[in-house]
């Protein structure tokens, strides 16, 4: 595979004053422009890796190596720059008071000249598809559109890699499909390296590759249509099997022949209604 | 819920007045309330009267948006003029009413206090209907930014005022929920004995405490994340503007305070 951009190395950590690890000797690594999904139920340890790899924890064992430099104190600010995060609460990381002023929040932070402050905020609002919002203030727009807001700000300071942390889970539907669709494109069209952590296994789908932590290990680590066979297992780990597969699974098993497992509705519908044709 | 609040309100459009530097406003503002306690006869509330109304004029805001913005004060306006007729005994006497006597001079010096407090009132609210409230911010910003020296956190108390104003309906919104949430339960915020409703507010304020103090360390997390390090080696996206009719709206000033030192008697 290509070049990795992030290598975690037998990482733990402890919260303090608390007895269990929240992250037991973790190791794997990320490549660049890969799409890579962290599943686990709450309390599996993926909140804290979430952190971790943006500098708001650092490992009690292990390291923690990002675009190539080692997660200290002293490098926190250049991994920052190159790892940008979405958080969960569209409301509770929205800085400015329109979104144009939020957008550049990030870039007046990083002392970008005025100039250019400006094109990286149209550019990067352009880029998630909310040029016509640019002096609408927060209140006035909707969970997707603010975490599509979220994304251009962090797009703006150019990183290398986007962490999702749960951003979807507040999101109706049509707002989650929104900003999905918003990040397939980034990862497509910019190259732009996903880790999107989440509970969400239909999120996970549309990943290159799937990581499940339970407590605080990694246990397993595959492409979604490997995680998806392990079907009960995944039960037992808390994790919802979504309809699709649980209903591929269910119609395989009396016996009609499908093609492969689906991950999402609208390709196991097309199979169904197609089934006969060739035959 | 909004939609009640005056301060605060602004009313977009392309005026002059629209246009000028907040910090030009600001100034004009200060400097403007200070000059009105120099009127002291009709001829100097008519300058004052008829600069106000050309600002007005000037700023394309519909009159009624200013008379809305006077309702709240109303009161006190005509308190302050029954004081001054009933209780000042200068000039000649005009009328008697049982035990009260109204002077001439009491009637001069009430409609002179409520001319004061109109102008007052139509002034400063002109700023906030004619400037979004976070231009007024970094207006403020900009004009204590001296003050750095002498180490107040200028950047910091600016960006906090910019937070809150951001946070505003986000909690106002809340609230609302809220107390739709506590009164489906049996809340009751709308009768009973006042000790009852200050009771009846406690469920409401706790949630609402909670869930700020979470929101405020959420977005601290985020803005961390975003590379937020306090004032230093920050540029800004909002730049102001000091343009030519800016310093004409200052000069205008200046031309008024003289007119009013010369016609005051």
């Amino acid at each position: 595979m290509s070049e990795k951009v992030i290598s975690i190395k037998g990482v733990s950590f402890q919260y303090p004053e608390q007895e269990t690890f929240a992250l037991r000797e973790v190791s794997f690594d990320v490549y660049k422009g890969e799409w890579l999904a962290v599943v686990g139920h709450n309390g599996s340890g993926k909140s804290t890796l979430a952190k971790m790899l943006n500098g708001l924890h650092y490992p009690s064992q292990g390291t923690v190596s990002i675009g190539g430099y080692k997660l200290t104190e002293e490098h926190v600010w250049s991994i920052r720059g190159k790892l940008g995060m979405v958080f969960q609460n569209p409301d509770n990381q929205f800085v400015g008071t329109t979104v144009q002023d939020d957008v550049a929040f990030g870039l007046e932070n990083n002392g970008v000249e005025h100039g250019v402050m400006q094109e990286r905020v149209f550019a990067s609002l352009e880029k998630v598809g909310m040029t016509a919002f640019l002096n609408q203030e927060p209140h006035h727009l909707s969970g997707g559109q603010k975490q599509r807001v979220a994304i251009a700000g962090v797009i703006a300071l150019r990183p290398d890699i986007i962490l999702l942390d749960e951003a979807t889970s507040m999101l109706d539907p049509l707002g989650r499909e929104e900003v999905m669709n918003t990040v397939r494109e980034l990862n497509e069209k910019e190259g732009l390296t996903v880790i999107s952590i989440t509970h969400d296994l239909e999120e996970a789908a549309k990943a290159d590759r799937v990581i499940v932590l339970n407590e605080g290990r990694l246990y397993i680590e595959g492409t979604p249509a490997d995680i998806f066979q392990l079907d009960r297992e995944l039960v037992q780990l808390g994790l919802g099997v979504p309809f699709a597969v649980q209903m591929s699974q269910l119609l395989a098993d009396a016996g009609l022949k499908l093609s492969q497992r689906h991950f999402n509705e609208e390709e196991l519908v097309n199979e169904l209604w197609t089934l006969n044709f060739e035959k | 819920m909004m939609e009640k609040l005056i301060i605060g309100r602004y009313l977009p459009a392309d005026s002059v007045v629209h246009g000028m530097d907040p910090r030009a406003k600001l100034l004009f503002i200060f400097i403007f309330v200070l000059i009105i306690f120099l009127a002291n006869n009709p001829v100097t509330y008519t300058l004052l009267g008829a600069f106000t109304l050309f600002a007005v004029f000037l700023s394309k805001v519909k009159l009624r948006f200013l008379v809305n913005g006077l309702k709240p004060v109303l009161i006190l306006i005509l308190f302050t003029f029954l004081l001054h007729v009933f209780f000042t005994k200068e000039g000649d006497m005009i009328a008697r009413i049982g035990f009260l006597t109204i002077y001439e001079g009491g009637v001069i010096k009430g409609v002179f206090i409520s001319l004061r407090f109109f102008l007052l009132i139509f002034v400063t609210s002109l700023l906030t209907l004619t400037t979004p409230p976070i231009s007024v911010t970094d207006g403020i910003e900009s004009l204590f930014g001296p003050l750095r020296k002498i180490k107040v956190p200028v950047h910091e108390l600016a960006l906090m005022m910019s937070i809150s104003l951001r946070f505003i309906p986000t909690l106002l919104d809340e609230t609302d929920k809220i107390m739709k949430a506590q009164m489906a339960r049996g809340a009751d915020f709308s009768s009973g004995s006042i000790p009852d409703r200050v009771k009846a507010v406690i469920p409401l304020l706790i949630p609402l405490f909670v869930s700020a103090f979470k929101r405020a360390e959420e977005l601290a997390v985020a803005m961390e994340a975003r590379g937020y390090k306090g004032s230093e080696g920050r540029t800004k996206y909002r730049l102001l503007h000091w343009s030519l009719r800016d310093t004409m709206a200052m000069l205008l000033l200046g031309a008024l305070s003289a007119a009013l030192f010369m016609l005051r008697s």
